[in-house]
């Protein structure tokens, strides 16, 4: 058993893909620690928050502590900042409308560009083909760029709540810097929000969690039909064997997927929680463990040391414990560890139909994907509520998979390299 | 002629028992909901619906189809009856279309896009397999992992992926749907030219996922064979290298065979869901827009569609199997 050990370890294979897996394990168990809290809260009102690190501007404009910095490129910034990349593209559409040589602007140099239009712009102009809408939107955008680096200071006002007079509260010069460790609130999503303004990072995490069960559960209950059926027709042989292989047979061509959505279809959405549809799983994917478990019980049955036990009057589970289930734990093992990456695709792919488990008790990598595709985050660029997913779909079932390729070489010498 | 005759007979048998079995698992498993299935149904079905008189006919029409008052033999006497005449019910959420007129206009399209796909991600991936096995080295090193990633990204994020890259943020291809919306399908090059461009994404995102997993597969089955001690007797006798390798890929290639047979099911699913995104106009996302409309004879019928269709590949290939098995073919001569 140790040696055994010791040699998978030695697979690199195996060693990859078991530092994956547990590496995701680990986060799944530390993440919450320094982040707790229900990763079902809507934190957020709108709808796909971007990544980032968002500032409280009620806390950073009424904090006393704030220090002056006269800093040589500030206003630059700002300008930057405001003229989005529509609006660049814009600018250098009114330049070439009038005809100014643009060939060596380069559209992110944001001082040469507003050069060229301080230089050049003039509202009284009206290039042939422009539409008005187009023309005061230019002059809107003018008096934008003239007005960012003005105002010298802004006033902060607040609302008297009984006469409903503004009261002027402070004012805020350009040069003033708040540290962000003197804001009270500050809140840092690496991942945005989605589109019910939940923490996309925690959400994936506990979905992340949540999914490896499903797939653990699936795997197991399939593991456990799987070889109870692969030993009893494989050892017993006869009619046993005729009847368990010919539901084998037909369940093998009968794709497992639409089972999965006849059988999920069935059951109310309120009943369908996370090991609901884990089980459900389980049912329908044991067939290719009852075929593996199977041939290799066959060619196990009749050697010396199987006959011997049999002839020593040993009982049927005695001889299947000690005799049997040794010499195919590795091909179970490699069953269970596929059987766990099949399942995760399969809630996966469940959920994006729509019948997965329920929405409200807890997220999976299913569920977060395809609520992501309900609300179009693929279309509006929302890449954060649907890479992220993917990306650790795909990373589980690869480690998974890694690791029984490794397990693979270990136990099949004839596939080493 | 009579080992060819006993394999088919066998086989022919095998799909016929399938048939049946599938037949019924789709006619008993939407059955066993708890409760009155007819009233749930309609209940699902009729919310927003203000016409007494419409909600009264989707009542009818679900005790009608499901004859809950009759025992399940003779309903099922009926569902075979109706099937037989091609009759898969009535589409609630596209009333009153038929559901086997939708089916008929969305099977083409999923053929079309799922049958040249897995083929050539078939091919592709065994060609790719065979090389790593017998080049090894550098080749290998490289290949094989990446296979292996390929091959477990699901089929929806390879579809999301390209189509984000590709439509959205290159803009070389159409984001959605089987053809232009400003079309109405018919004979003409524009329409061809569209529906050619509308096929890209979809298809390399099931063929991109199939190289990775046959690859995987038909690497240890090469190197399986490599090792085999036929190949080492070859090599002292002084056989060609050119020549072991071909009878060496022709022994790996039929396990893929099998394989190809067996994972068929899986597949056709995973490249079903993929189709959902692509707004693709086949079944998957015929069964998706069933699932979503509480559309119970779309979602019945789609997925019967389906096991069939799965059945009928799997029965093309076992077929093929038998000619290219050269131990079926040797009990011609028995």
């Amino acid at each position: 058993m140790k040696n055994t050990i010791r040699q998978v370890f030695h697979s690199p294979k195996f060693v990859v893909g078991f530092c994956i897996f547990m590496s995701i394990l680990l986060t799944m168990l530390i993440y919450p620690l320094i982040n707790p809290g229900n990763p079902l809260q809507m934190i957020g009102l709108g709808t796909f928050a971007k990544p980032g690190t968002y500032v409280s501007m009620y806390d950073s404009v009424t904090t006393t502590e704030y220090s002056t910095f006269k800093l040589p490129d500030a206003d630059a910034k700002r300008l930057d900042q405001i003229l989005t990349s529509e609006d660049r593209v814009n600018m250098i559409n009114w330049f070439s409308a009038n005809n100014i040589d643009i060939s060596k602007l380069n559209i992110s140099d944001t001082q040469a560009l507003l050069k060229l239009w301080k230089a050049n712009y003039d509202p009284a102009i009206k290039p042939k083909g422009m539409t008005k809408a187009m023309r005061n939107y230019y002059i809107r955008l003018n008096t934008n760029i003239n007005s960012a680096g003005n105002a010298e200071t802004l006033s902060v006002t607040e609302v008297d709540p009984t006469t409903g007079e503004t009261v002027e509260k402070s004012k805020i010069s350009k040069t003033d810097y708040v540290n962000v460790d003197s804001v009270a609130n500050v809140k840092t999503l690496p991942l945005g929000t989605d589109n019910f303004g939940r923490d996309t990072l925690k959400e994936l995490v506990t979905a992340c969690g949540v999914s490896i069960m499903i797939g653990l559960i699936a795997g197991a209950v399939a593991t456990a039909i799987g070889l109870l059926l692969g030993l009893l027709a494989g050892y017993l042989g006869g009619v046993v064997d005729d009847i368990i292989m010919f539901f084998t047979n037909i369940f093998t061509v009968i794709p497992s997927f639409v089972l999965l959505i006849l059988i999920n279809y069935s059951i109310d959405q309120d009943q369908r929680g996370a090991t609901t549809v884990a089980l459900v799983i389980g049912l329908t994917s044991w067939v290719w463990t009852t075929r593996s478990v199977r041939s290799q019980v066959m060619s196990l049955r009749n050697r010396d040391h199987v006959n011997l036990s049999r002839l020593s009057g040993h009982s049927l589970p005695r001889i299947i414990l000690t005799d049997i289930l040794p010499y195919i734990a590795s091909y179970v093992v490699m069953a269970f560890i596929l059987q766990v990456s099949s399942g995760i695709l399969a809630e996966a792919q469940l959920s994006l139909l729509g019948l997965g488990p329920k929405t409200t008790d807890v997220p999976t990598l299913g569920l977060m994907m395809n609520w992501a595709m309900l609300y179009s985050a693929h279309l509006n660029g929302s890449w954060w509520a649907y890479f992220p997913v993917i990306l650790v779909i795909a990373f589980i079932s690869f480690s998974l998979n890694l690791m029984n390729t490794g397990l693979d070489q270990v136990f099949n010498p004839t596939l080493r390299d | 002629m009579k080992g060819y005759r006993k394999y088919f007979g066998k086989k022919i048998l095998w799909f016929v028992i399938t048939f049946i079995v599938a037949l019924m698992l789709n006619f008993i498993l939407p059955r066993l909901m708890p409760g009155d299935p007819v009233a749930a149904m309609t209940a699902k079905q009729a919310q927003g619906l203000s016409e007494a008189s419409a909600v009264k006919a989707i009542y009818d029409n679900y005790a009608r189809e499901f004859g809950t008052n009759k025992p399940m033999t003779e309903q099922f006497v009926t569902y075979l009856k109706n099937l037989v005449h091609g009759d898969l019910g009535t589409s609630f959420s596209q009333y009153p279309r038929k559901v086997s007129d939708i089916i008929s206009s969305a099977i083409g399209w999923t053929i079309c896009l799922q049958f040249p796909a897995i083929i050539i991600g078939w091919l592709l991936g065994n060609l790719l397999g065979a090389l790593a096995a017998y080049i090894r080295k550098g080749f290998d090193k490289v290949l094989m992992p990446i296979s292996l990633f390929f091959s477990s990204v699901p089929a929806f994020g390879m579809a999301v992926a390209l189509l984000v890259i590709f439509a959205i943020n290159l803009k070389v291809a159409p984001i959605s749907g089987g053809y232009g919306f400003d079309m109405i399908p018919n004979v003409s090059w524009n329409f061809v030219v569209s529906v050619i461009q509308h096929y890209q994404l979809p298809f390399w995102s099931i063929v991109s996922i199939a190289i990775g997993g046959q690859a995987v597969g038909m690497r240890s089955m090469s190197i399986y064979e490599l090792n085999a001690d036929y190949v080492k007797y070859a090599r002292f006798l002084g056989i060609k290298d050119r020549k072991i390798v071909g009878y060496v890929f022709r022994n790996a290639m039929l396990p893929q065979v099998t394989g190809l047979a067996l994972s068929i099911g899986t597949m056709v699913g995973g490249a079903l869901v993929a189709e959902i995104i692509f707004s693709y106009p086949g079944l998957g996302t015929t069964m998706y827009q069933g699932i979503t409309m509480a559309d119970y004879p779309l979602i019945s019928g789609t997925t019967l569609i389906i096991t069939v269709m799965v059945l009928i590949a799997t029965f093309i290939l076992d077929i093929i199997y038998g000619f290219i098995d050269p131990r079926v073919k040797a009990a011609q001569f028995e």
